[in-house]
């Protein structure tokens, strides 16, 4: 390196950091699609002087292969809880301790200190949820809040059952509802899983991630679900339900980031903190559907959100639920094996 | 001074540098978009699962030995991968019928535009032409807009009393194969339309003369001389149809995986990428001997004139 170009180097890097302090500048955010509040982002925007750009990805592992390739120029990112563990080990991101932000008071206590994130040193909750079962009413009056719905199909509903094709959400119903753990390796219990699904599959007509669509057309008359796609499609169908099954539900929770590669540090962080105040959470709940983890929020999120009993679990079912964990490389293998079979 | 002969030998010279400059384009991209990342699939296919996807820079042939073999998880026995063949079985099936299909309906609307006026047959091609302007995808879910329960179909002969209760067409196989012939039916007409442009009707004329039948006129002069075109039209329709997997999912549901869903669960939630690369590779190294046999097959015969 000549002289010439390293006062060049010295003198961007002085900029940079002179842009960085005063916070102005870029933030790019890697998302899930359609995930985000554009109201909320302009608000950022405006109050930071920082221009955002979002990119979108649609599963957590193609996040994550392509944040660990590198070079992908992204700042932040909203990997779930089970892949925060493995974003940590693989050294991807950058410890900003979030727990001792400004905004950390307003984290709703239960989500203050999770196992995937002990004392959050490096998450802030973007958003959470549950995976259970939705149907319609109209075709069966009989109890929603269990997994037969989908793994011991009642009559009325044979047929017309749809499966979201997620391995690790289907295993996890599977075997909570043969009585079974979570990233469970017994091969007893896995022998019933794999007998279950193999058994109901003929039951259903489809496993395919567009339910909103169709469960408002018909085509579908029940099927596993998120439940904000649920809420959505009550408030198009009346007669549509979410149920929590009482064999055992999980909880899911997408959380922000800062990737250790990020340029934009400092923007970063102070969106990690913006995230933590409950009118922002807010704003982004009303667009994405899903609750925030930021106590005090609801009172500024829709109407239709604050009683909605796909987004406020009731206090009865909340027992049946746990929050889904990382599971160990070995256990996968195995889930993924009957996962073929399943659909082979 | 250089005398006539190594002048010669100097533009010999110039005129084969030209000829690489000319055709490195075309080599560079060959090189590097085509062999270069076949070669890298080839090369994870030998290394070791990373725990949480990608690879360990360790040689191992458990991709390979997985792609044919599998251990049950239940009783640990060594066994013939009978899901993967089922998965590749059901992907090649798909793949045959639908050629086989595009080329029932492809043949006579080739032939039917050949045989149009000189001035209308390119009204024709370009009608045969337009799906080719939208996105894969969406003429996928067109077709399920006209098939579904609540679709164009099933609610025409609702509404004119012929039925009671929609006919259920999405989700099954028939849905499949409306969806893949329509999506790939102009890949076929367009090769079998150039093979019968060119073909020389009077010879269709001289088959009646001589007390042809139409059937025989068809099997013994139309068919031999456009047959390239069949070959062509067919390959063309094939070797997409073997790596489909938007039309299956959307029109048939997605219960059962196609070789592509297969491959795709590697890289994603299965996270063994050498499998995944294992399993790209075979399926390419079938549906390549696959066609040099069907190719040398069918060109092998010339057609007699005369």
């Amino acid at each position: 390196m000549n002289l010439k170009s390293m006062s060049m180097a010295a003198g961007v890097a002085l900029l940079a950091s002179t842009s960085l302090a005063s916070a102005e500048g870029a933030l790019n955010i890697y998302n899930w699609g359609n995930y985000i509040s554009p109201d909320m982002i302009k608000k950022f925007e405006e109050k930071y002087s920082v221009k955002v750009t979002v990119t979108d990805y649609d599963s957590n592992d193609t996040a994550l292969a392509k944040v660990r390739q590198g070079g992908t120029g992204f700042d932040v990112a909203m990997p779930s809880q089970t892949y925060v563990p493995i974003w940590i080990q693989e050294g991807l991101i950058l410890e900003t301790n979030p727990g001792g932000m400004e905004n950390f008071k307003n984290v709703a206590p239960e989500w203050a200190n999770p196992a995937f994130d002990p004392g959050r040193k490096y998450t802030v909750p973007w958003a959470w949820g549950t995976v259970g079962v939705v149907v319609n009413t109209d075709v069966y009056k009989g109890d929603i809040n269990t997994w037969k719905i989908v793994f011991d199909t009642p009559e009325e509903l044979k047929g017309k059952v749809n499966v979201v094709p997620e391995m690790n959400d289907v295993m996890h119903a599977a075997i909570k509802y043969v009585g079974g753990e979570q990233c469970t390796g017994d091969k007893e219990v896995l022998k019933k899983v794999r007998d279950v699904l193999v058994a109901a599959k003929p039951n259903w007509i489809a496993m395919e991630y567009n339910t909103i669509e169709k469960m408002g057309a018909g085509d579908f008359k029940a099927t596993s679900d998120w439940n904000g796609s649920a809420l959505r499609q009550r408030l198009k169908t009346p007669a549509i339900h979410y149920g929590y099954p009482v064999e055992g539900f999980q909880y899911w929770s997408d959380n922000v980031v800062v990737l250790k590669e990020a340029k934009n540090v400092d923007n970063a962080k102070l969106f990690q903190n913006f995230m933590m105040d409950p009118e922002n959470a807010a704003m982004n709940s009303a667009f994405h559907r899903y609750a925030n983890g930021i106590a005090g929020s609801e009172k500024f999120m829709p109407a239709d959100m604050t009683t909605a009993p796909e987004v406020i679990v009731p206090e009865e079912f909340k027992k049946n639920g746990e929050i889904l964990q990382t599971c160990a490389p070995e256990v996968t293998a195995l889930y993924t094996k009957i996962w073929t079979e399943l659909q082979k | 001074m250089a005398t006539a002969a190594e002048i010669e030998k100097q533009a010999e010279a110039r005129e084969v540098r030209n000829r690489w400059f000319l055709s490195a384009p075309a080599l560079i991209i060959i090189l590097l978009a085509a062999s270069g990342p076949l070669l890298i699939v080839l090369f994870y296919s030998f290394l070791t699962p990373g725990p949480y996807g990608d690879v360990v820079w360790k040689f191992s042939t458990e991709g390979w030995v997985s792609v044919f073999l599998e251990r049950d998880i239940f009783d640990d026995t060594l066994s013939f991968a009978s899901a993967h063949l089922t998965i590749f079985w059901r992907s090649l099936k798909l793949a045959l019928m639908a050629t086989v299909a595009t080329l029932v309906f492809g043949f006579p609307t080739a032939y039917f535009i050949a045989t149009r006026p000189e001035r209308t047959r390119d009204i024709w091609l370009f009608l045969i032409t337009i799906p080719f302007w939208t996105n894969l995808l969406i003429r996928t879910f067109a077709v399920l807009q006209v098939i579904r329960n609540e679709g164009l179909i099933n609610t025409a002969l609702i509404n004119l009393g012929i039925i009671d209760q929609p006919i259920q067409m999405l989700y099954t196989d028939f849905a499949i194969m409306v969806g893949m012939v329509y999506v790939y039916l102009p890949l076929m007409v367009l090769p079998l339309y150039a093979s019968m442009e060119k073909l020389d009707f009077r010879l269709v004329e001289a088959g009646y003369d001589l007390y042809a039948t139409r059937w025989q006129v068809l099997k013994r002069i139309i068919f031999p001389l456009v047959r390239p075109g069949v070959v062509a039209g067919s390959i063309l329709v094939f070797i997409p149809a073997i790596g489909a997997y938007v039309t299956p999912s959307v029109l048939g549901g997605g219960k059962n995986m196609m070789f592509a869903n297969l491959i795709e669960l590697q890289f994603g939630q299965g996270r063994n990428w050498p499998l995944g690369a294992a399993l790209s590779i075979t399926v390419m190294a079938i549906v390549m001997v696959a066609l040099l046999v069907y190719v040398r097959n069918t060109s092998g015969s010339e057609v007699r004139h005369g």
